[in-house]
């Protein structure tokens, strides 16, 4: 047995032939030419061969495990879908979540897919180029394999039906969008500390993992196995996200402030959209795994806090404002829940008051703020909604400039006054949510200024008209059955039926 | 400050293996068991051994197999031929 394997080169010489061996020096022309974008944003590297990926996976190996992969993949897909998977979840509103992942996460899947591309191209060092060329084929692969798995739901529930459209116009998609846009829109450098290592690292575990134990705790086989498939690719892009830190890192000394801002600016702008997932979580699924509070304290305190702490050798501190984001950890799910209530006439998926069981799940797992803030005001929306009274907010928010999230979240100390900067820049104002979003803002206010921001848009004319009606119809939403309260949805309408039938065989 | 290392693996039959062999090579290793997928945490560093997976395998396993069953990691990567490893920097 291990005689045949010696016959073999190792896994390190077999690397080093991809990354090294196939690489070569430019002469016709130079290098600074064929690569202009890898030095102008003052990362200095001395070494592109000091680059070292720690999964060392060849082409080969790397079509052989992705075929098998896929091949499980589909076999779950084109299972699930001959044998109406979909009549197995817990219940309609799990179907969500769904919506809100196809139409606001997917995009992102083929938004990176766009910028690993390019930054696959603009680096000189062979072995981040093959990482990021791998990482790009990956990324097409999950929005691929995320439009199959949910096209089933499709056939039977709205609001899944123009993901794409919606991702481009929709106002709070415009969330997830934007970061992707800042981060591509970036340099080749700060687009990997962005999505390699502040997005993938740090934060999608909050994501795909337990968001994805839950599907499957809510009987989602398709999802569940679409996000491990993908996660599986995850795992080795976190590798890359922490490479490239410790390659700068190392690189030299000059490097680190511009690292420790990049940290501190990704850091925020993905907690913020994280906001999201904290109420797919506490909100969107009938049965929870975990509530938003305890996934941030094992993957950002515990595993954040170990990966800050082995950074710390090189002179980099935790992200800027860490501390007001677990202090948040208590409260934004509960805030952008709000959010999406006030506004569900206008969004692509349905909202509602949880149930009584619910409630108490959530004041268990929240007992320093639920009850105290958040639960009486369910409690008002739920009498109103059964008197016939149901509340929707027939105004536009304001936005914040940087992560574009209506501006409803509140201060954390005091949690009923809403949170509010405001910055100035060639004598107009601009609005910002928080202290994160205000320090990106002002570092960048050109950058920033430019941000198209759906509100504005829709004042501005330029979202199909000027009554909500219209804007919608822009939006190519089925009014009346994609948005509005989940009670007296078709949604709701449908699966009440498929449960009679249920009762009655 | 906590110097825990993780991994987490889907809770299926391919894994099933990895796992039992986890916990054999790092006696302190923490099994915290979820819908769909088993997170292993252990203080500091964890080893996935080629040849205690084989042993229970009971056939050739090819570490970057590995790749099938992952679902998240923490720690920095060191992957040999012969062994998976994780670690934070003493």
């Amino acid at each position: 047995m291990s005689g045949k394997r010696k016959s073999k080169l190792g896994i390190k010489q077999r690397y080093s032939m991809l990354t090294r061996g196939l690489g070569w020096d430019t002469t016709y022309q130079d290098m600074d030419k064929v690569f202009p974008y890898d030095n102008y944003e003052g990362i200095i590297i001395h070494d592109w061969d000091g680059w070292e990926d720690p999964f060392r996976l060849t082409m080969d190996a790397y079509w052989k495990f992705q075929s098998e992969k896929e091949k499980k993949l589909y076999a779950v897909i084109d299972s699930f879908a001959q044998n109406n998977g979909h009549l197995g979840i817990t219940d309609a509103r799990y179907v969500n979540a769904l919506k809100l992942f196809l139409t606001g996460v997917s995009p992102l899947e083929y938004q990176a897919a766009r910028g690993f591309t390019h930054v696959g191209r603009q680096f000189r060092g062979v072995g981040p180029r093959v990482a990021c060329q791998m990482q790009a084929i990956d990324e097409l692969r999950h929005v691929q394999t995320q439009i199959h798995s949910m096209s089933h739901y499709n056939k039977y529930f709205d609001g899944l039906h123009s993901a794409p459209h919606m991702h481009d116009r929709v106002w709070y998609l415009s969330v997830p969008k934007s970061f992707f846009d800042d981060a591509r829109t970036a340099g080749p450098f700060e687009f990997l500390t962005s999505i390699s290592f502040a997005f993938e690292y740090v934060l999608t575990n909050l994501l795909f993992v337990p968001f994805m134990s839950g599907a499957a705790f809510n009987g989602d086989m398709a999802t569940v196995t679409f996000g491990f498939s993908a996660q599986s690719d995850e795992a080795r892009h976190m590798t890359l996200g922490l490479e490239v830190i410790k390659f700068m890192l190392e690189q030299d000394e000059r490097n680190i402030p511009i690292v420790q801002r990049w940290m501190d600016k990704w850091f925020w702008r993905g907690t913020r959209m994280l906001a999201l997932v904290a109420m797919m979580m506490d909100y969107m699924l009938p049965k929870r795994v975990m509530s938003w509070r305890e996934a941030w304290d094992i993957y950002f305190t515990e595993a954040g806090g170990a990966l800050f702490a082995d950074l710390a050798r090189y002179g980099i501190k935790p992200p800027k404002y860490a501390d007001i984001a677990t202090k948040e950890a208590e409260h934004i799910s509960h805030q952008a829940w709000h959010i999406f209530y006030n506004y569900t006439h206008a969004a692509a998926f349905h909202t509602w008051v949880p149930e009584k069981d619910e409630l108490d799940w959530l004041s268990e797992k929240y007992p320093n703020t639920f009850d105290k803030y958040y639960r009486p005001r369910l409690e008002y929306l739920d009498k109103e909604e059964k008197a016939g009274r149901r509340f929707y907010n027939d105004t536009l928010p304001m936005l914040c400039q940087v992560c574009q999230i209506p501006m409803g979240f509140t201060d954390m100390d005091d949690p009923t006054t809403i949170s509010f900067e405001v910055s100035e820049y060639n004598g107009d104002k601009y609005h910002t949510c928080s202290l994160g979003c205000r320090d990106i803002f002002d570092y960048e206010p050109a950058k920033y200024v430019q941000a198209w921001l759906p509100v504005h848009q829709i004042y501005q004319g330029n979202c199909g008209g000027a009554e909500v009606p219209d804007v919608l119809k822009w939006y190519n939403f089925n009014l009346g059955a994609d948005n509005l309260e989940y009670n007296g949805s078709p949604d709701q309408k449908l699966w009440d039926e498929w449960q009679a039938h249920r009762k009655k065989a | 400050m906590s110097r825990i290392v993780s991994i987490t693996l889907q809770n299926n039959d391919d894994a099933r293996p990895i796992i039992e062999a986890i916990e054999k090579d790092n006696p302190e290793a923490t099994v915290n068991i979820y819908p769909a997928m088993v997170k292993i945490d252990c203080e500091g560093r964890l080893i996935i051994k080629q040849e205690t997976v084989e042993e229970l395998l009971g056939r050739e396993w090819d570490v970057q197999e590995l790749h099938l069953s992952l679902v998240s990691i923490a720690g920095n990567v060191d992957e040999e031929d012969d062994y998976f490893e994780l670690s934070w920097n003493v």
